[in-house]
């Protein structure tokens, strides 16, 4: 068990690529960080920088209290989950889960306490004779966790290990994660671009953008004061409404906001509302419906209850207190 | 590419030395040796040798003989890919045909692959054997006198049958690898567009078949000139009268029988620089260019 | 098959047995002629039919051969052959297998001249540097040895651009999990690298066994002591010493045994076979 420090760490590829830049964060042992952001944002590159699988072109990357910039990773004393699981094809279940810790000399007995106990905890016990080609695609996640287990390492590192499975057992999987976790209590470092997995799993947030950090906090911070438009614009579902402040002129703020964002579930029918949509099109969800609609010549959403009046145009009003400002330039956020 | 790389310097080279030791030792170092030697003549008691220039090579493009060869191997090339390539061709797309027994036809037809080029050369050797051949006894019938001892046209036929019969399966194999990367649904979308079997064939499979075809070609060439050296030595040795005497067995016989170093030199270089083209053929065009 | 013609069904049928006995007939020649005894030659045309002589003509051949034609009992040049044969396929797959590893996975200075240096070697066959060779191998002296008849022979290209194709094939990942494990490059060569390739290992052996045992130009050239003399190159011989004699009935049963082990192989391991065939001409 460790923290873990990122100090401005970068990545440049040779040829001058700029995948990383200027990243700094202090991850406390036994926190649950979620580097999120769209594809090719660096979150993967930034992971396998902690991992040791990619060289630190700047500053340092320190696993508890040693800086470990030029340490292989097999002795970084971390694990990693992969996104297609990376399990040895030719060897069984229990050979897979044993390879690390055969090949740190670690005694038999102690391999045979580790492997018994990760297979009890992951409910894996009746494969652990079986090749990963027999096993369905959650069992063969459940052994690539169980493999970073029996090191109990300082650290896990997961990269994306669910975007492999169907929708309905990522949300499984993401809630044995979230369990598993606390229960062990190791630090762990999970990269995902999936905003919702993000918000569920961490205990804070890191949203990255073009390799460089748009946002760490908690996910209600993040959700709550999204710190860009691009944070705004990325965390949250159905994604917040970002309208330049001169096509909504009569909104509180516009003045001097360059614009204006509202989440849909913040906007409400009122007769007598600031805002006049005209209705584009409705899409039924089951409890709520989402109307998209224009104002000023601008696309705006809104989450509605699925009995709500609709007519072809609607008057809205916002909750108070749920607009954000942001700068034109720059899209920072104005308090 | 490799994403991942292990940062060790000296173990690659370990790695690599048996490899490099080799290709040093016996290819690159002897063919630096036949590239000199291809500009030198010793004299006649192997004592005393001189720079000549080109007129090793100038004096092969004077040779009748070896112009004979060029010619020879040509021919020898095209008689034995075509009448391979179609004879295999025509196999595959029989078997392409047939359901459930393709698989014991494939059987009954690829072990000709394991017979050694000297060894077809044999077996042809006594199914035309003049005396006692039953193939010259058939012919005999017809009214045809079989004699590859003596007639050139005969020892030519020969040899190419037997080069031909020896690459069988290895043509026949690709077909039916290419005939069964064909999508199905075009021949049916052919069908349903009223086109019968053997239009499909030349508007359909033919065309779609071309990379196979081409990449075989290719390799059929390299076979005719340069694996049927066994088939010449253990049947015709260049004869009669030069008729089967292909470029390779010619470098063998003037070099080793003929002790000419400096012409059988040269002769290596002209065959170096084929292998060359054809190599660079094989790689630029057949991986990719003639697909659909 | 789209539609149902029973006329071209049955055409196809007949093309392809008619195919398979024309592959077959000089094999069936040679083995009815390996079945008789000298005299049944002189009537001037070959039997049709195997005689009863087919045990005594092997017999003789294997423990005892033509005397006369200088060529040593068969069985002495089958095994002179097996031992060739075993030396080239596994020594062409053992350096192969390390110089793609070290290409693959290893960035190093003159990595892209070491390449070429290898790919060069499929644009110099033994038959175009035949004089000069000998040579080396004369002045190495390795004439009549069976590290003579290997070694030149196991700089391969091909098997090399294999296996490269095969370690391109497997996932970043999984040499990554491996690193994380504590496996080094050897390590990692030997516990996944060897495993995952031994299908691909099988069918190359396959093919250069059946390269090796068929070996000729090379095996005639540097074997002048009849005790290395292989099978292939032997039968020549053979057959040349008894042109004058025609003893027939025993150069075909030998050309029956020269071709056995390989055609067992084909037939036997089929399946592999036809990979090892496809996969190193990619």
């Amino acid at each position: 068990m460790a923290s873990i420090t990122l100090d401005n760490v970068g990545k440049v590829y040779p040829g001058g690529t700029r995948a990383v830049g200027g990243v700094s964060i202090d991850i406390a042992d036994g926190e649950f960080i979620v580097l999120v952001g769209p594809s090719g944002c660096g979150k993967s590159t930034l992971l396998r920088m902690i991992a040791g699988l990619e060289s630190i072109s700047e500053g340092t990357v320190r696993i508890g209290d040693r800086a470990v910039n030029d340490i292989e990773p097999a002795d970084r004393d971390i694990a990693m989950v992969f996104q297609n699981y990376a399990l040895y094809p030719h060897m069984s279940v229990r050979q897979n889960l044993a390879y690390g810790l055969k090949n740190r000399r670690t005694p038999k007995a102690e391999i045979d306490r580790r492997v018994a106990e990760a297979a009890e905890i992951l409910q894996i016990g009746p494969f652990l004779d079986r090749k990963p080609r027999a096993l369905s695609g959650g069992q063969r996640q459940r052994v690539a966790m169980g493999r970073a287990i029996v090191r109990e390492p300082a650290a896990f590192l997961f990269d994306e290990p669910l975007s492999n499975l169907d929708a309905k057992l990522r949300v499984t999987m993401r809630l044995e994660i979230k369990e598993l976790q606390r229960r062990l209590r190791t630090t762990s470092i999970y990269v995902t671009h999936d905003q919702l997995e993000a918000m569920t799993l961490a205990d804070r947030l890191v949203v990255l953008n073009g390799g460089r950090i748009e946002q760490i906090g908690t996910p209600l911070e993040v959700y709550r004061k999204p710190a860009s438009t691009f944070v705004a614009g990325f965390i949250g579902s159905p994604a917040m409404n970002l309208i330049p402040a001169r096509a909504v002129p009569q909104l509180p703020g516009s003045a001097h906001a360059g614009i204006i964002g509202i989440r849909p579930e913040d906007l409400t029918i009122a007769p007598d509302g600031p805002i006049a949509m005209d209705v584009l099109a409705v899409e039924e969800l089951g409890a709520q419906r989402l109307v998209h609609g224009q104002t000023g010549g601008e696309r705006l959403t809104v989450t509605m209850p699925s009995d709500a009046p609709l007519s072809d145009s609607l008057r809205l009003a916002f909750r108070p207190g749920s607009l954000h400002l942001f700068q034109a330039e720059g899209g920072r956020r104005i308090e | 590419m490799k994403r991942t790389i292990f940062r060790n310097q000296l173990l690659p080279w370990l790695l690599l030395a048996p490899q490099l030791a080799i290709t040093f030792i016996f290819f690159l170092w002897p063919a630096a040796q036949a590239i000199r030697q291809s500009f030198l003549r010793q004299d006649a008691f192997g004592i005393s040798t001189q720079f000549v220039g080109l007129s090793n090579f100038k004096a092969l493009w004077n040779s009748p003989e070896y112009l004979n060869s060029l010619q020879v191997t040509a021919v020898f090339a095209v008689l034995v890919t075509v009448l391979s390539m179609g004879f295999s061709l025509l196999l595959a797309v029989a078997v392409d045909r047939t359901i459930r027994s393709s698989s014991l036809y494939t059987t009954l037809l690829v072990w000709p692959y394991a017979v050694a080029p000297a060894v077809a050369g044999i077996l042809w050797w006594f199914i035309f054997n003049p005396t006692i051949g039953i193939m010259p006894y058939v012919l005999d019938v017809v009214g045809y006198d079989w004699n590859h001892i003596s007639s050139k046209t005969d020892a030519l036929a020969l040899v190419v049958i037997a080069s031909a019969w020896k690459q069988i399966s290895y043509n026949f194999l690709f077909f039916v690898a290419g005939l069964q990367s064909i999508p199905a649904s075009l021949r049916e979308a052919a069908a349903i567009d009223g086109a019968g079997p053997v239009r499909r064939f030349f508007d359909i499979t033919l065309p779609l078949l071309s990379p196979t075809t081409f990449f075989l070609l290719v390799v059929n060439i390299v076979y005719a000139m340069f694996d049927t050296f066994a088939v010449i030595d253990a049947t015709t040795e260049g004869g009669p009268a030069q008729a089967t005497n292909i470029l390779v067995y010619k470098v063998y016989f003037d070099g080793f029988v003929g002790q000419n170093m400096g012409s059988s030199a040269a002769q290596s270089v002209v065959l170096m620089g084929i292998v060359i083209l054809l190599t660079v053929i094989q790689f630029r065009y057949v991986e990719k260019k003639v697909a659909y | 098959m789209i539609e149902n013609r029973p006329g071209l069904n049955l055409l196809a049928h007949l093309t392809l047995m008619l195919g398979v006995a024309i592959v077959a007939l000089p094999v069936w020649v040679a083995l009815v002629a390996s079945t008789h005894t000298a005299t049944d030659f002189m009537s001037g045309t070959i039997p049709i039919w195997p005689g009863p002589h087919l045990v005594e003509n092997y017999a003789r051949m294997l423990d005892a051969g033509v005397s006369t034609s200088g060529t040593p009992p068969v069985g002495t040049m089958m095994l002179n052959s097996l031992v060739m044969a075993l030396l080239i396929a596994c020594g062409k797959i053992a350096i192969s297998i390390t110089s793609a590893f070290a290409i693959v996975y290893f960035r190093f200075p003159l990595r892209n001249l070491a390449f070429w240096c290898i790919f060069i070697t499929m644009m110099l066959p033994v038959e175009v540097r035949i004089v000069p060779t000998f040579q080396v191998v004369a002045d190495l002296g390795l004439l009549n040895s069976y590290a003579g008849l290997s070694i030149p022979l196991i700089a391969s290209a091909t098997a090399t651009f294999l296996f490269r194709q095969v370690f391109l094939t497997i996932p970043d990942e999984l040499t990554e999990a491996a690193r994380i494990d504590g496996a080094g490059p050897l390590k990692f060569f030997r516990d996944i690298l060897l495993p995952l390739s031994r299908t691909n290992i099988a069918a190359l052996f396959v093919i250069l066994f059946i390269y090796g045992w068929n070996q000729y130009l090379w095996p005639l050239l540097i074997t002048t002591s009849s005790d290395y003399y292989t099978i292939v190159a032997g039968i020549k011989r053979m057959a040349d010493a008894v042109d004058g004699l025609p003893q027939w009935h025993l150069v075909m049963a030998t050309a029956m045994l020269a071709m056995l082990p390989p055609v067992a192989v084909v037939i036997g391991m089929q399946r592999l076979f036809v990979k090892g065939l496809v996969e190193t001409e990619k």
